[in-house]
């Protein structure tokens, strides 16, 4: 027997294997036991009522796909009394994914989904500043900093930050977080990126732009997950293109404590089942006791930094 | 709750399956049935075989390439058969997706997600129905022929084509005794206004307590106008492009009108079958 349990920034799970926001609801639980995963992190909730952004709103990618999906939100009274409630049935740990446009939006709606039942907010800083210049809130150390003190100052509960990877030295805005108060990072969200269908020679998204996500992205986010791990305390949840278990070995070894799986569900409904026992099997054959063994086993033999700098302009 | 309501509940609470499953299935037959469609038939095991009705799966076609299709690709039943332990479905080749499909061959594997979606629902008091498709849309309402004709009601099937040759189904639907009315652009026979003259005769029949359609705008708003004018009711699969098809991610969502408003819902979760009037032409 392996022990699966983690500790991520206060909150204990069973096992460190949970969906992604955005990517997860209640309609798995046709194909996958919910009581079986590390946690249950919810679709991004805002107070505004929206209806989303122009279709199509996805479109597919070597090894990933595109999504400017938004977020559609049916306000907060349908929060309380339905989205809450359909996941407070299950034993496993709710986490609660805000986003708010402005600091004070981030800090009154943390307050207000602080309720029993949810064991960690996770704040989706990814999203426009609209008191500011309108770049998101996970684009620079100074505003990330801001929304994450705000968030701090208004909830007891463990509070996990959700990097943006759209950025130039991820580790600088992971400090910043950490300073801040964050108890945990989510790294990362999604790059920002476009596709054209030359025959129409349109966008392929009805908003142009949107978020790249799958196995696609999975080095460059893995990448970051190891510098962030190197520049923090607080534990990293890895969260990029995830589809098997030895990809989530990968960033557990880079230093994640835990990993989120997204787009891959899609395509696989019971991906996180396969990557949970997958990494159960291989602290097994590889005689491990604990899974948190992996977190930041990788052994590196650091190169000559002249020699490399070609090849890492971010570092 | 009126606009933005995106994901209102579905118009029919219909109890499907609760379970849906990854299926690893064999490919028994896949083979050009004309021109244009192609027939697939893999072995699949009861929880695949309840599908019902204008339920779908989601299907992985095979990698043609690197950039090779990455979602799955919805596709409604054409047929369970729960005895032989055996789906079919019925499918146009358009683009890469269906293309690499069309290359599978008997003894390769197929893997299926599913069954999916809110299917067709027939109310108790129905006699006759009408059901009226175009294209590849013919392959969805098959299997509701088939339900209505085991629950006793009368089927009237008018299906419309471009040509004789690219026609499907016909016998599908006649197997199960249905009065089958075929019309095509090629014979002039498929015109809105010709159309509608057959729908008025039909209805004058007494042959149309309930409509059906699938795969054409153009006889969606017609079967809502004829509806509306004898308060007929009626049901219509509709198409949108999906990832996740479980309701996760909101891609596949569209327009409806209810209660004098807009609601938003997801195809793949609150349909693909929606009420005839609630449906908003495209
Ligand atoms: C519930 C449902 C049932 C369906 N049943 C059938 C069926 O029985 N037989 C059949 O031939 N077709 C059916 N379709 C349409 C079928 O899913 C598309 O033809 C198929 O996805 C095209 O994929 P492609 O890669 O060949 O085309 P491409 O154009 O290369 O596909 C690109 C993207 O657009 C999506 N897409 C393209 N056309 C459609 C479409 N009409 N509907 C939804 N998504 C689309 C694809 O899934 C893919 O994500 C159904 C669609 C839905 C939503
Ligand atoms: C369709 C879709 C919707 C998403 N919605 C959200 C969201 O609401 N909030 C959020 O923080 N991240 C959202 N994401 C980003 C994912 O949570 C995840 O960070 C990203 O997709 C990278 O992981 P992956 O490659 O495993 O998908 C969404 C991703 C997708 C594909
Ligand atoms: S396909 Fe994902 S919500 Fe419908």
């Amino acid at each position: 027997m392996v022990d699966m349990n983690v500790e991520i920034g206060g909150v204990r799970l069973a096992n460190p294997v949970m969906p992604a926001s955005g990517t997860f609801a209640d309609g798995l639980d046709k194909a996958v036991d919910f009581e079986r995963l590390g946690a249950m992190v919810i679709k991004t909730i805002t107070r505004e009522l929206r209806v989303g952004n122009a279709l199509p709103r996805v479109c597919e990618t070597p090894e990933g796909m595109l999504n400017s999906i938004g977020i559609p939100s049916k306000g907060m009274p349908y929060f309380h009394e339905e989205t809450l409630p359909t996941y407070t049935r299950y034993s496993t740990p709710l986490v609660v994914s805000i986003s708010a446009p402005t600091v004070d939006g981030f800090a009154s709606l943390a307050d207000e989904v602080s309720l029993p039942g949810v064991a960690a907010i996770e704040a989706n800083i990814s999203c426009p500043n609209l008191e500011e210049d309108g770049k998101a809130f996970a684009n620079e150390a100074a505003s990330a900093e801001r929304a994450t003190a705000a968030i701090r100052r208004r909830t007891s509960l463990p509070l996990w930050v959700k990097l943006s990877p759209n950025v130039t030295d991820i580790a600088e805005i992971a400090r910043a977080v950490e300073a801040a108060g964050a108890d945990a990072l989510v790294v990362a969200n999604t790059f920002l990126a476009m596709a054209v269908d030359i025959e129409s020679q349109r966008p392929r998204l009805g908003s142009v732009t949107g978020g790249l996500s799958g196995p696609a992205i999975r080095p460059i986010v893995l990448r970051m997950t190891w510098q962030c791990a190197r520049a923090v305390d607080v534990p990293i949840i890895g969260c990029g293109g995830i589809a098997t278990a030895e990809d989530a070995i990968e960033y557990m070894l880079a230093g994640a404590s835990a990993v989120q799986v997204g787009t891959v569900t899609f395509v696989h409904p019971t991906a996180m089942i396969s990557v949970l026992e997958g990494i159960e099997s291989y602290c097994l054959r590889r005689g491990y006791e604990r899974v948190t063994d992996l977190v930041g086993a990788l052994s590196v033999e650091e190169a000559d930094e002249t020699d490399m700098e070609w090849v890492d302009p971010l570092r | 709750m009126k606009s933005p309501d995106p994901g209102a509940e579905p118009h029919h609470a219909t109890a499907y399956s609760i379970a849906a499953a990854e299926f690893d299935c064999e490919v028994i037959e896949n083979e050009a049935v004309n021109a244009e469609y192609m027939h697939i038939v893999a072995t699949a095991d009861p929880l695949a075989t309840s599908v019902a009705a204008g339920q779908f799966f989601h299907m992985l076609c095979p990698k043609d390439g690197p950039n090779g299709p990455f979602f799955r690709r919805p596709m409604s039943v054409y047929k369970a058969d729960p005895k032989a332990g055996t789906v079919a479905f019925l499918y146009k080749v358009t683009g890469s997706g269906t293309r690499a499909l069309a290359t599978l061959a008997p003894g390769d594997r197929l893997d299926l997600f599913g069954p999916l979606g809110v299917g067709f629902a027939l109310e108790p008091d129905w006699r006759r129905i009408v059901v009226v498709g175009r294209g590849v849309g013919l392959a969805t309402l098959a299997p509701l022929a088939e339900l209505a004709a085991a629950n006793g009601m009368g089927v009237t099937a008018v299906l419309s084509a471009r040509s004789p040759a690219v026609m499907i189904s016909g016998e599908r639907f006649r197997a199960v005794g249905a009065d089958v009315i075929e019309v095509t652009d090629a014979g002039g026979t498929s015109g809105p206004a010709r159309l509608e003259r057959v729908l008025r005769g039909l209805i004058a029949d007494g042959m149309a307590d309930a409509f059906f359609t699938c795969g054409s705008n153009r006889l969606l708003l017609l079967l809502q106008r004829l509806g509306r004018e004898f308060g007929i009711p009626g049901q219509v699969a509709l198409e949108q492009q999906m990832a996740c098809g479980l309701g996760m991610c909101f891609c596949c969502v569209r327009e409806f009108r209810v209660d004098g408003g807009v609601a938003h819902r997801r195809v793949c979760w609150d349909g693909p079958v929606f009420d005839l009037q609630e449906a908003i032409s495209w």
